[in-house]
C-alpha cells in the first residue's frame, strides 16, 4: 500500500496546518519570558512576568479569578464525572429501555449545539428562574457541560469491558454491589480518570458560557484574562496564559497516558 | 443415586422466539454430564439457566430438591467455568482463585490456603502472584477452573471452556477434566458442540436440537442406537437410507435394502412403513459371499489409520464406508464394483 506521505503536497500542507496551530502558542509562549515590557521586541530572558502575575498589580484579581476556576473545576468535573458514570452504566449495561436512543442523543447533543446558544440559553433559563447569577451558576452550568465530555472516555472503556467480568463475580458469590465495586470499577477506573481529566479542563478552559452567567464582579480565569486584554496586551498575560496552557497539556497527556495504560488484557 | 439437578419443562422465550420448548432432565450426583448439540440448540441457555444469567420463563429446576429458578446468581451454590475464562485482569491468579471464598466470608488465612491447594490440583502452584494476562491459554483455563472448584460448588457449570485451546491442549484437557471431576466427586455439567469431546469425557450426553431434547443417554447408547435422524447424524458420521420395514416387533425390524436382501436390525420404533435406516460406515466390511449391498467406488482417501471410501450404491444412494488401515487390505481401485456386507448391530432403523 502506498504510505500517505506520497500524496503531492502532504509535506507542504502538514508543515503549513502545523504552522498556523503552534506558531502563535510558540510565540506567547516565548514572549512569556520577554526581559522587556513590549510585547514585539525581545529584551532578553526573564522571569519577571511569571513574578509580575504573584505580586504585581494585578495579582489579587487573577488569584481571586485562579482560586474560582480551579474549584469549580474540581466541584464540576467531579460531579459531572459521577454522573456521566452513572449514564454511561445505564446506557450499555442495563440492555435495552424506552427512550434509549433518545437519552444516547441527549447526552452528547451539548456537544453539537453551539456553545454561544447554551449560553444564552443558560441565562435565560437563570434568570427566569430567578437564580442570581454568580458562583452558583457558573458551576451548575460547568456541571452541566462538563458531562458529555466526562462521558465519552467513561463509555468507551466501558463498552470494551466484556459482561462476563461481572457475570463471574456474580457467580462467585458477588452481590450486585460487591461486583460493581470489586470488578466493575477497578476495570472502569481510567476511563472515569480520564473523563474527569477531560471534564476538569473543559471547565477550566470555559470562557463564552462562564462569561454569560457570572455575573458581576465574579470572575474566573478566562473571564478575567479577557478583561485585562480590553485595555492593551501586557506580557503578564503572556505569563498567565503560558502557566495554563502547561496545565492543559498536562492534564490532557495524563488523561491519555491513563486511558492507554490501563487497557484490560485479554 | 441422589439426583444433583432436575429440570421440568423448562421453557425459555426471548419475546416471540422460543429458545427452549419444555426441556426436562436429571442429573445425578457425581456425574460428568454432557449437553451436547450445534450452535443454537439451547444447551448454553439451559446453563446459564442453572447458573442463574436467564431467567426460566416457564418450568421449574431443583438442585438436590431446593427450587433454585427464581435464586440470583450469587444464592446458587454452583459455580461457571466461561467460555472465555473471564478472569479478573486486575486481580492476581491467587486472588482470583480465592475470590469466590472472600464472597463467601472465609477468612484471608484459610481462604489463602484452600486457592493455593486449588492451584496444586491444577498444577499451577508457582504461578499465584502472576496476573492473568501473564498466562497462556492453557493455563488461564485452568486457573478459571481452579476459581470454580476453591468454593466447592455442588455442581460445576462448564460452557464450552475448551473451545479456546488448540487441538493438543483440548485433548489433554479432556483427560485432566474428567480426573479432576472423579478426583474431586462434583456433579460436571458440560456443554459442547463437539461430539468427540462428549464422547471421551461424559458419563451420560444430552443430545439437543432447536430447544430441544433428541436423546439422553450414555455415549455408547448415543453412538450406537440413536433414536433419531438428527441424533444419528450429528454423532460421528452414518449413512443414512430409506428403506421399507417388512416386519417389526419388540425393537426388532426386518428391512429390505435397496437391491433386494432382507437384514434384521435394532429399531427405535415400532411403526412400520418407510424409515431411515442408519449404517455406521466402520461396520461393514467389504465381502464377496453373499453380500447385502452392492455399490460403485468412486473415491478412495487415504487418512493414515484409516481408509475412507466413498462409493454410490446400484440403487444411487452414496454410501461411505471406514475401513482400518490393516497391511492385509487391498485398496479397491474408483470404479471398481464392491459387495458389502452389515457386520452385526451396524443397522438401526430410526424413528423419524
Amino acid at each position: 500500500m502506498k504510505g500517505v506521505r506520497h500524496y503531492p503536497g502532504f509535506l507542504a500542507v502538514t508543515l503549513l496546518c502545523l504552522l498556523v496551530l503552534y506558531l502563535p502558542l510558540t510565540v506567547v509562549a516565548a514572549y512569556s519570558f520577554n526581559g522587556s515590557t513590549s510585547i514585539t521586541t525581545w529584551g532578553g530572558f526573564s522571569l519577571r512576568w511569571y513574578a509580575d502575575v504573584f505580586t504585581g498589580p494585578e495579582a489579587t484579581r487573577f488569584g481571586q479569578a485562579a482560586w474560582n476556576s480551579l474549584t469549580i473545576a474540581i466541584i464540576a468535573s467531579t460531579v459531572s464525572t459521577v454522573i456521566a458514570t452513572a449514564a454511561a452504566l445505564a446506557m450499555i449495561r442495563s440492555g435495552r429501555f424506552r427512550g434509549k436512543t433518545a437519552s444516547y442523543a441527549l447526552i452528547n447533543l451539548p456537544l453539537l449545539v453551539p456553545e454561544i446558544v447554551i449560553a444564552v440559553a443558560t441565562l435565560i433559563f437563570f434568570t427566569t428562574i430567578g437564580l442570581t447569577t454568580g458562583y452558583l451558576t457558573i458551576l451548575i452550568a460547568h456541571i452541566t457541560f462538563c458531562i458529555p465530555f466526562a462521558y465519552l472516555p467513561i463509555a468507551a472503556r466501558l463498552s470494551g469491558i466484556e459482561g462476563h467480568y461481572e457475570q463471574a463475580a456474580r457467580d462467585l458469590y458477588a452481590s450486585p454491589w460487591q461486583a460493581f465495586r470489586l470488578i466493575l470499577l477497578p476495570l472502569l477506573g481510567p476511563g472515569i480518570l480520564s473523563g474527569f481529566l477531560l471534564a476538569f479542563i473543559i471547565s477550566l478552559d470555559d470562557f463564552i458560557i462562564t462569561n454569560f452567567v457570572k455575573g458581576a464582579g465574579m470572575e474566573t480565569l478566562p473571564t478575567a484574562i479577557f478583561g485585562s486584554v480590553k485595555q492593551g496586551i501586557k506580557p503578564n498575560i503572556m505569563a498567565i496564559s503560558t502557566m495554563m496552557l502547561g496545565v492543559s497539556v498536562l492534564f490532557v497527556s495524563l488523561s491519555y497516558l491513563i486511558n492507554r495504560k490501563g487497557r484490560p488484557a485479554r | 443415586m441422589q439426583t444433583a439437578i432436575s429440570i421440568r419443562q423448562a421453557v425459555k422465550r426471548y419475546g416471540p422466539i422460543t429458545a427452549l420448548h419444555g426441556v426436562s432432565m436429571d442429573i445425578a450426583d457425581n456425574e460428568f454430564f454432557t449437553l451436547l448439540g450445534p450452535s443454537g440448540c439451547g444447551k448454553t441457555t439451559l446453563l446459564r439457566m442453572l447458573a442463574g444469567f436467564e431467567d426460566v420463563t416457564e418450568g421449574e429446576i431443583h438442585l438436590f430438591g431446593e427450587r433454585i429458578a427464581s435464586l440470583p446468581p450469587e444464592k446458587r451454590p454452583v459455580n461457571t467455568v466461561f467460555q472465555q475464562y473471564a478472569l479478573f485482569p486486575h486481580l492476581t491468579v491467587l486472588e482470583n482463585v480465592a475470590f469466590g471464598l472472600k464472597m463467601k466470608g472465609v477468612p484471608l488465612s484459610d481462604r489463602n490456603a484452600r486457592a493455593g491447594k486449588m492451584l496444586e490440583l491444577v498444577h499451577l502452584s508457582g504461578f499465584a502472584d502472576r496476573k492473568p494476562s501473564q498466562l497462556s491459554g492453557g493455563q488461564q483455563q485452568r486457573v478459571a477452573l481452579a476459581r470454580a472448584l476453591a468454593p466447592q460448588p455442588k455442581v460445576l457449570l462448564l460452557d464450552e471452556p475448551l473451545s479456546a485451546l488448540d487441538l493438543k491442549l483440548r485433548q489433554a484437557m479432556r483427560v485432566e477434566l474428567k480426573l479432576l471431576q472423579e478426583e474431586t466427586g462434583i456433579t460436571f455439567i458440560f456443554v459442547t458442540h463437539d461430539q468427540e469431546e462428549a464422547l471421551a469425557m461424559s458419563d451420560r450426553i444430552a443430545v439437543m436440537s432447536s430447544g430441544q431434547v433428541q436423546q439422553i443417554g450414555t455415549p455408547r447408547e448415543i453412538y450406537e442406537a440413536p433414536v433419531n435422524r438428527f441424533v444419528a447424524d450429528f454423532i460421528g458420521e452414518t449413512n443414512l437410507i430409506e428403506v421399507d420395514v417388512d416386519t417389526v416387533t419388540d425393537g426388532q425390524a426386518t428391512v429390505t435394502l435397496p437391491g433386494g436382501h432382507t437384514v434384521v436390525c435394532a429399531a427405535a420404533s415400532n411403526n412400520s412403513g418407510r424409515h431411515a435406516l442408519s449404517i455406521r460406515p466402520e461396520r461393514v466390511a467389504i465381502t464377496d459371499h453373499a453380500p447385502d449391498l452392492q455399490a460403485t467406488v468412486e473415491r478412495v482417501i487415504y487418512l493414515g489409520t484409516d481408509l475412507h471410501l466413498i462409493t454410490r450404491l446400484d440403487g444411487g444412494e452414496p454410501f461411505s464406508l471406514r475401513l482400518q488401515n490393516a497391511s492385509r487390505v487391498a485398496l479397491p481401485e474408483p470404479g471398481a464394483r464392491i459387495g458389502l456386507k452389515l457386520e452385526e448391530g451396524a443397522a438401526r432403523l430410526l424413528a423419524d
